[in-house]
């Protein structure tokens, strides 16, 4: 009896979860230019994504983005995991407790907070700011998905190697960094799709000329029912599906699922 | 590497001048008198604070905490069973959790905007209603409370299935079974052994769902049609069309305080929970 409201509980969960995208993929193929009903298959919609250069840009806008971003923000990321990791000091330990400040941070607050500062030191909006604002976000999930790696890494290798007459330095080099590797790919991969999908904070620091992917979806979905929009999403869907996919064969399953 | 600790410096000093100072600032500027075209003049007022205990907005705030609240405790009576089938499950357990980490990693507006093909006059529900003759004329869901309830729901559902599938996850199952050899109902099982031992990843799970959902703006402005205001949208209104600067502010600083009561009652729920167990 519970086992059975169990399940039915989870089936329905998933189809609330799973349905909506589907739906969106679906339509995405609808020739009926309302949506409302079926009206035939067609690739119309995606079509007409290839006349539109102001997503040719913005694509490039959101890739600049989230490359220079995940690269900058992997980095201190890495950097600071090292630090954490090896270092049982109080500093260490109380940088730890504060990493979930911007974390349970809301988005909106961590958005006008930025465009408060750049407008208070005189900064133009744009591409720069949306760059700092999308570091500043991924900074402390790639902090805990490194630390988690190194945490769970085994410390009697690069004693050992230091043992067998390598320096810090070479034991570092050929030990600690390749063991680390899956913690920072892992990383890595969760700040580019926060960077990638970030639409609240790159709302309040864009500027009025600069334009990532989410920013022109809100602005197709706000203004028209122009289904090319669904086509738009539905291959946003299916590009993560493909990210998670390869990042589940590479990384194994610890990976894929990030911070969780 | 005795000095590796000064690694901490660059994302140390990254994350004081982009999210401390400008939180800072932006406690200076719920002071300031406000500039018509965005900004603040220099000086010092009240008036900002103190308007955020008029009843309008103290209702906007009511709301998004009760709207927040109720969607947490839905998202957990559909986390939890979804995670207790992925666990139990052997041969899909693969599939059911990669069918969770999906929407995890999709663009939250992208999943937000698909939820109208469900909840619209010609949408997916209303059409298999009307099919099976359930109703005639088509239920109004889209651009209500319910259809804002329901976006935050689903939309935030995969950050508590998570936490509480990784504690279920390391739950013992000899535990189960001592409770079950004892002669413990399925009920008491879960009450006794399973909830109090899955508790952490529950508090950490109700956290991610509580803190964006009364934070969100995007839910409430495409599934609400502007007709539910929660105190995200009043928020972004001072920094777009209203042009409030020092209001926006001001109302920032109250959701960031529902937001620590949240924080410290997650605390106390489990002491025992760090950061690196999420």
């Amino acid at each position: 009896m519970t086992r059975r409201l169990v399940t039915t509980i989870a089936v329905l969960g998933y189809t609330a979860l799973l349905l909506p995208l589907l739906l969106l993929v679906l339509f995405s193929f609808n020739a009926s230019r309302s949506g409302a009903r079926w009206d035939g298959f067609t690739l119309d919609w995606y079509a007409r994504l290839l006349h539109r250069p102001d997503l040719t840009i913005a694509l490039r806008t959101s890739l600049i983005v989230a490359v220079t971003s995940t690269v900058i923000a992997t980095a201190l990321g890495t950097l600071a995991a090292l630090a954490m990791g090896r270092h049982r000091r109080r500093a260490a330990a109380a940088f730890e407790s504060l990493l979930v400040l911007p974390i349970v941070t809301p988005e909106v607050v961590a958005g006008i907070s930025l465009l408060i500062l750049f407008s208070a030191a005189g900064i133009h909006l744009g591409l720069v700011t949306i760059i700092i604002a999308h570091i500043t976000f991924s900074v402390p999930f790639t902090i805990m998905v490194v630390l988690a790696r190194l945490r769970g890494m085994d410390s009697s290798l690069e004693e050992a190697a230091l043992t067998l007459g390598a320096n810090e330095l070479t034991a570092f080099r050929r030990v600690t960094i390749p063991l680390l590797m899956p913690g920072i790919i892992g990383a890595a991969l969760l700040a580019f799709t926060l960077s990638f999908d970030d639409f609240v904070i790159t709302f309040f620091t864009a500027g009025p000329g600069t334009s990532t992917l989410p920013l022109v979806i809100y602005g197709m979905v706000r203004r028209t029912v122009e289904p090319s929009v669904n086509a738009l999403s539905a291959l946003l869907v299916l590009g993560t599906t493909l990210l998670l996919i390869v990042a589940h064969r590479w990384l194994g399953r610890h990976a894929s699922g990030g911070i969780a | 590497m005795k000095r590796s600790w000064l690694l901490l410096g660059p994302a140390g000093a990254w994350l004081a001048v982009f999210f401390a100072v400008p939180l800072g600032i932006m406690a200076t500027y719920a002071l300031r008198p406000r500039h018509v075209l965005g900004g603040v003049y220099p000086g010092w007022t009240a008036t900002h604070l103190s308007r955020l205990f008029e009843p309008l907005y103290l209702a906007v705030l009511e709301r998004s905490v009760v709207l927040s609240l109720i969607a947490t405790v839905l998202a957990l009576l559909i986390s939890f069973p979804i995670a207790i089938t992925i666990v139990r499950a052997t041969r899909w357990r693969a599939l059911l959790l990669f069918l969770v980490v999906l929407p995890f990693w999709t663009s939250f507006l992208v999943r937000t905007y698909a939820t109208i093909f469900l909840l619209r006059d010609t949408g997916a529900i209303n059409q298999v209603l009307q099919f099976l003759g359930i109703i005639h004329d088509p239920l109004r869901m889209l651009y209500t409370p319910g259809a804002v309830l329901f976006g935050l729901v689903t939309g935030f559902v995969p950050f508590m299935v998570l936490p509480i599938y990784a504690s279920l996850e390391k739950l013992d199952p000899a535990l189960l079974e001592a409770a079950e050899a004892l002669g413990a109902t399925s009920w008491r099982r879960f009450l006794r052994v399973t909830w109090p031992l899955t508790l952490p990843g529950v508090a950490a799970g109700c956290l991610l769902v509580f803190v964006p959902a009364l934070g969100s703006f995007l839910t409430s402005d495409l599934l609400g049609g502007a007709k539910v205001e929660l105190i995200g949208n009043l928020v972004q209104n001072q920094f777009t069309s209203a042009r409030n600067w020092p209001f926006g502010s001001a109302l920032s600083f109250l959701l960031l305080l529902v937001v620590m009561i949240g924080m410290l009652l997650k605390l106390k729920l489990s002491p025992r929970l760090t950061t690196n167990d999420q």
